[in-house]
């Protein structure tokens, strides 16, 4: 067994510095790497290059690092949800690119499965096409898209073990599959980090190759970006 | 006329049996609250779910379980998680057979406007780009004027497109609307609402064949 934990959250971002491109995992709030987004505050790097579907609020997730001014460019399919990334996208401090979201998906999983490119129907005939190659299959026109590249993924599971193997929960799930492997150094942090061979290999989502460090994450918030409810009759 | 309720109401009455149905956010949502009786649909919420549920009851919430519109939900028997890149290949892959979203233009030639305004704060597409581009059908739920009173109803989309050519029907509050190789036909009118009202609210040439019933909403 290849051990991939590493002890803390100092440990696992060593080697991110000023002016990298970092990949984060989540929905929303939904699934993203707290407690590594927490450090990356604390350890004040700054003009990053940041792939991830959102931005975050104000108070939390992504919007704590872009409170901080360390975002130099966001790579997102939606940012709604931020008042101080309105205000820096338009006074021009914030560059910012919108793609579609199942091509942010797929642009991921080109990069972890080494795939440089790929044709998707997504964006032909609209300014997400503009300057790309695009071209006909079965009568339909595809737009060219590249798979990222990225210094570090960072993605955040349910559980995981000594080897790296992830499993996640939910809807916590969707990004961080896809970007674990999709960058040169995959760094995980779960809620529950076990010994290798307590997991059931046929229950593990992510498998260990895809990770290069691993720890468990010292407290999660999960905070609920919009609580709806129905009333018990 | 039909209030967003309605309008739901109406665009369920497309849902058929066996059907995998992404609903938008707004109106399309409230769809899910009206599936007609004896038939099996279930709704794919592209953040990763298939088999969603009803919101849950309070004091139920799960932190990870959320739809597209970080709502808190519940998931059905025979619901499954999945990842985003697996969640958009259902969709591009056309294993999904309806999708329902709203839009801010659309076009007799299909074509629809509904992620940008020039000049005001853009929150991107998210995943109505790949939804458009690939569903085989794709109907939308819109109010036919803005807030000004013109018509969203065009013969060619002035905003920035989300999608060429995809849109199949329309249904608003005035008018369910068939996009066909000649442009927008009229198929049914909102209860208490004239051929003439929604000639006058509609930008683009509507195609008028015959007597136009009114719908049947209960």
């Amino acid at each position: 067994m290849i051990n991939k934990k590493v002890n803390n959250v100092q440990d696992a971002l060593q080697g991110i510095e000023n002016g990298m491109t970092i990949m984060l995992g989540g929905f929303g709030l939904c699934g993203i790497p707290e407690n590594s987004i927490a450090e990356l505050v604390k350890k004040e790097t700054k003009d990053l290059t940041c792939i991830s579907n959102n931005a975050g609020v104000d108070d939390f997730g992504l919007g704590l690092l872009l409170h901080k001014r360390q975002i130099k460019k966001m790579i997102s399919s939606y940012v709604g949800e931020n008042v101080e990334f309105e205000r820096q996208m338009l006074s021009g401090e914030l560059e910012v690119e919108l793609i579609p979201q199942g091509t942010l998906a797929e642009r991921c999983r080109a990069a972890q499965a080494g795939i440089p490119a790929f044709f998707t129907p997504a964006g032909y005939g609209t300014e997400v096409a503009n300057g790309k190659e695009t071209r006909e299959f079965n009568g339909k026109m595809h737009v060219m898209e590249q798979a990222f590249k990225a210094d570090f993924a960072i993605v955040k599971a349910w559980k995981g073990d000594t080897a790296g193997n992830l499993i996640f929960k939910g809807t916590a799930r969707n990004f961080n599959p896809c970007m674990s492997g999709a960058a040169k150094i995959t760094v995980a942090e779960v809620e529950e980090l076990v010994e290798a061979g307590t997991l059931d290999p046929n229950q593990i989502h992510i498998p260990g190759i895809f990770v290069q460090r691993i720890f468990q994450g010292e407290k999660y918030e999960k905070r609920i970006e919009q609580r709806t409810v129905r009333q018990k009759k | 006329m039909l209030d967003k309720i309605g309008i739901a109401k109406r665009i369920a009455q497309e849902l058929k049996d066996r059907y995998f149905v992404n609903l938008g956010i707004g109106i399309p949502t409230l769809v899910a609250n009206y599936i007609p009786k004896g038939i099996a649909v279930e709704f794919q919420s592209e953040n990763g779910v298939l088999g969603m549920g009803p919101f849950p009851f309070e004091g139920e919430e799960d932190a990870d379980i959320i739809n597209a519109g970080k709502q808190t939900i519940t998931t059905l028997p025979g619901a499954s998680f999945f990842d985003s890149a697996l969640s958009f290949g259902m969709i591009r892959g056309q294993h999904v057979d309806l999708t329902i979203l709203g839009a801010m233009e659309v076009a007799e030639n299909g074509d629809i406007a509904n992620w940008k305004i020039p000049g005001k704060m853009v929150k991107g597409m998210g995943g109505a780009m790949d939804l458009v581009a690939s569903a085989e059908n794709i109907i939308v739920a819109m109010m036919h004027v803005n807030k000004a009173g013109e018509s969203k109803i065009l013969k060619k989309c002035s905003l920035p497109l989300t999608g060429v050519g995809c849109v199949k029907k329309v249904v608003t509050e005035l008018a369910v609307l068939e996009i066909t190789p000649k442009g927008f036909k009229l198929l049914e009118r909102a209860p208490g609402v004239s051929v003439e009202h929604i000639i006058a609210s509609t930008e683009a040439e509507l195609i008028i064949e015959g007597e136009i019933p009114e719908m049947v909403i209960d």
